[in-house]
């Protein structure tokens, strides 16, 4: 067989060393082993004896560029729409006319719309600070600048609707809000339900996957019809809110965070398969039977 | 491959991939990356791209095309051909309303039909990108295609008294000229049998009509603006039952602004694809 050197075309570096390779063999060949030696990333806790390597181990050094931690993000991304929205609530001169800053609103919905709001992202706040337990320490800088424009855009435009001075109520008046509070709550304790199952799956300090399960607690019961059930209560808890304040930038916002959410929960259902021979078959991503 | 399951071994993780001594002579790999490397001699003149965006096509296809089946290859070359001849039919009545006239005003509504019909028979390119036939990504495609169809029918159809201004015949001169181009470029792919003029054509015709097609958009839009605010078009207002507004008027003022960002990286794509085309040649000549 043949030997190959592959050097890094910009740096002329060397970058892997192939020996015994067939003459006969294609490119793709000679690419598809190159790609297969790198392997995937190893993680802090790997102890080096336990590697799969010969007697001289070769680690490759990927720079992630500029990296923010989680918590920070989170608590940024949170902080943001809590604020934000209160602003447009107290109606903070120059959003509307003159004549309205810091008027109140006459409708009880739109009041029971900001505890709601508010609510919700306390709630985020304070699950970033004592109940999550995350994979990874750190993601890329550029991420807080994406999410917080979303998080902080939407809630921008979500609360100027709902706080104007020319808000319309729900068409079918107080019925419609008790039962979107109802689906609003409902989906709130279920969300975080779900966090707290999560939380106890994983002792404190380790990073450890294990699959969830149902507990006694009944909105955990869920864990028997999809992966990521917070997700699923999280979808929930934005249509309650779209409901209760027939608001359309508010479903907007549902559908988005609905689409991301369905791409994360793929993906997490996907390594839950991958990683776990013995993974429940009934379960869906986010949607009982459907999606 | 047996041999070879020795060094793929190394596995998760780390890499036992060994030095050993001074290099042996490489393999001639292109210059390009690793990834590239495959595509040096077909570059990206592939014409399976039937259709698909400018700025999209960096992606290698080499022998894509074979793999492509015969029904995808038939379709996108009656497609391309199609595409091909409709342009050519709309800059030939252009010209011949100009010759026949001798002025611009009319000419719009002598043509409209016809370029309505063409411009919004391209969302088929994204269905092709989605469905892989063609190697580009959906999302470049459809901005390409939506900001035309926006063109086409959220002004010139909508806002009838801008279509006699003199922008309007800049950017469909320029769109014309360039989807001649551009679908002729990928018909002749298709049938192995390009012309070297199509291809200097295809990238060389973007630098002036490019920026000409632009200009012509941006100034047609800017002569819309006081019709649309003076009868409020396509605007939501407050209060409605669905508490949510849209006003016409400052969507237009962000989509002209935000050309500003968009048209250098678009434009600058271009010129890169082209001298990687260009240069991609003299590197094969070279080559060992």
């Amino acid at each position: 067989g043949k030997h190959v050197e592959i050097l890094d075309a910009k740096t002329r570096e060397k970058l892997c060393f192939l020996d015994k390779v067939e003459p006969h063999a294609t490119i793709a060949e000679i690419k598809n082993l190159f790609t297969k030696t790198q392997g995937k990333s190893l993680k802090d806790e790997d102890v080096l004896q336990k590697l799969p390597v010969g007697t001289t181990a070769t680690l490759y050094f990927r720079d992630l560029g500029a990296q923010i931690s989680w918590v920070t993000v989170f608590l940024t991304e949170y902080a943001g729409p809590l604020f934000i929205y209160l602003l447009f609530y107290f109606r903070v001169p120059f959003i509307y006319g003159h004549k309205y800053d810091f008027t109140s609103s006459r409708h009880t919905v739109v009041h029971l719309a900001c505890i709601c709001h508010s609510f919700h992202y306390v709630k985020r706040l304070l699950e970033t600070l004592f109940v999550h337990r995350f994979s990874h320490g750190t993601m890329p800088l550029r991420n807080i600048f994406k999410n917080c424009t979303y998080y902080w855009g939407f809630a921008a435009w979500m609360a100027y609707y709902i706080n104007h001075p020319l808000y319309t109520p729900p068409t079918y008046g107080a019925q419609q809000v008790k039962l979107a509070l109802a689906i609003f709550v409902i989906c709130q304790l279920g969300n975080f339900s779900i966090h707290m199952a999560l939380r106890d799956l994983r002792p404190a300090g380790s990073k450890t996957r294990k699959i969830p399960y149902p507990t006694k607690n009944p909105f955990t019961w869920l864990f028997l019809l999809v992966s990521c059930p917070n997700y699923t209560y999280e979808v929930g808890s934005w249509i309650g809110f779209a409901i209760m304040t027939q608001c359309l930038p508010v479903a907007l916002f549902s559908l988005v965070g609905f689409t991301q959410m369905t791409i994360w929960a793929k993906g997490k259902h996907r390594s839950y398969l991958k990683e776990f021979r013995d993974y429940p078959p009934l379960r869906m991503p986010i949607i009982p039977f459907l999606l | 491959m047996g041999r070879l399951t020795e060094a793929a071994e190394a596995g998760s993780g780390a890499q036992a991939a060994r030095w050993a001594g001074p290099p042996p002579t490489l393999l001639p790999l292109s210059p390009t990356s690793l990834g590239c490397a495959a595509t040096m001699a077909s570059s990206d003149e592939d014409g399976t791209n039937g259709g698909a965006s400018e700025a999209g096509e960096d992606r290698e296809a080499p022998g894509k095309r074979r793999r492509l089946g015969l029904l995808a290859t038939t379709w996108l070359t009656f497609y391309n051909i199609a595409m091909t001849a409709g342009w050519l039919v709309l800059a030939i009545a252009m010209v011949r309303f100009y010759m026949e006239k001798g002025t611009h005003r009319g000419l719009y509504k002598s043509i409209q039909k016809t370029l309505k019909f063409f411009q919004t028979f391209a969302l088929l390119e994204i269905i092709h990108c989605l469905i892989g036939i063609i190697p580009t990504s959906v999302l470049v495609t459809g901005v390409q295609v939506s900001s035309r169809i926006f063109m086409v029918w959220l002004i010139t159809h909508s806002i009838k008294p801008i279509q006699n201004e003199e922008s309007v015949v800049l950017f469909l001169v320029a769109w014309t000229v360039t989807e001649i181009t551009r679908y002729s470029f990928y018909t002749f792919s298709l049938l192995d049998h390009l012309p070297y003029f199509i291809k200097w054509a295809r990238y060389n015709f973007f630098i002036i009509l490019y920026p000409v097609g632009v200009a012509g958009e941006l100034l047609t839009i800017y002569a819309a603006l006081p019709y649309v605010k003076k009868t409020g078009m396509f605007s939501i207002r407050l209060p409605n039952k669905y508490n949510v507004s849209f006003d016409y008027y400052y969507f237009l003022l962000i989509t002209m602004v935000s050309y500003i960002p968009l048209f250098p990286q678009l434009y600058f794509h271009m010129l890169r694809q082209r001298r990687k085309v260009l240069h991609g040649e003299v590197i094969v000549e070279k080559d060992d």
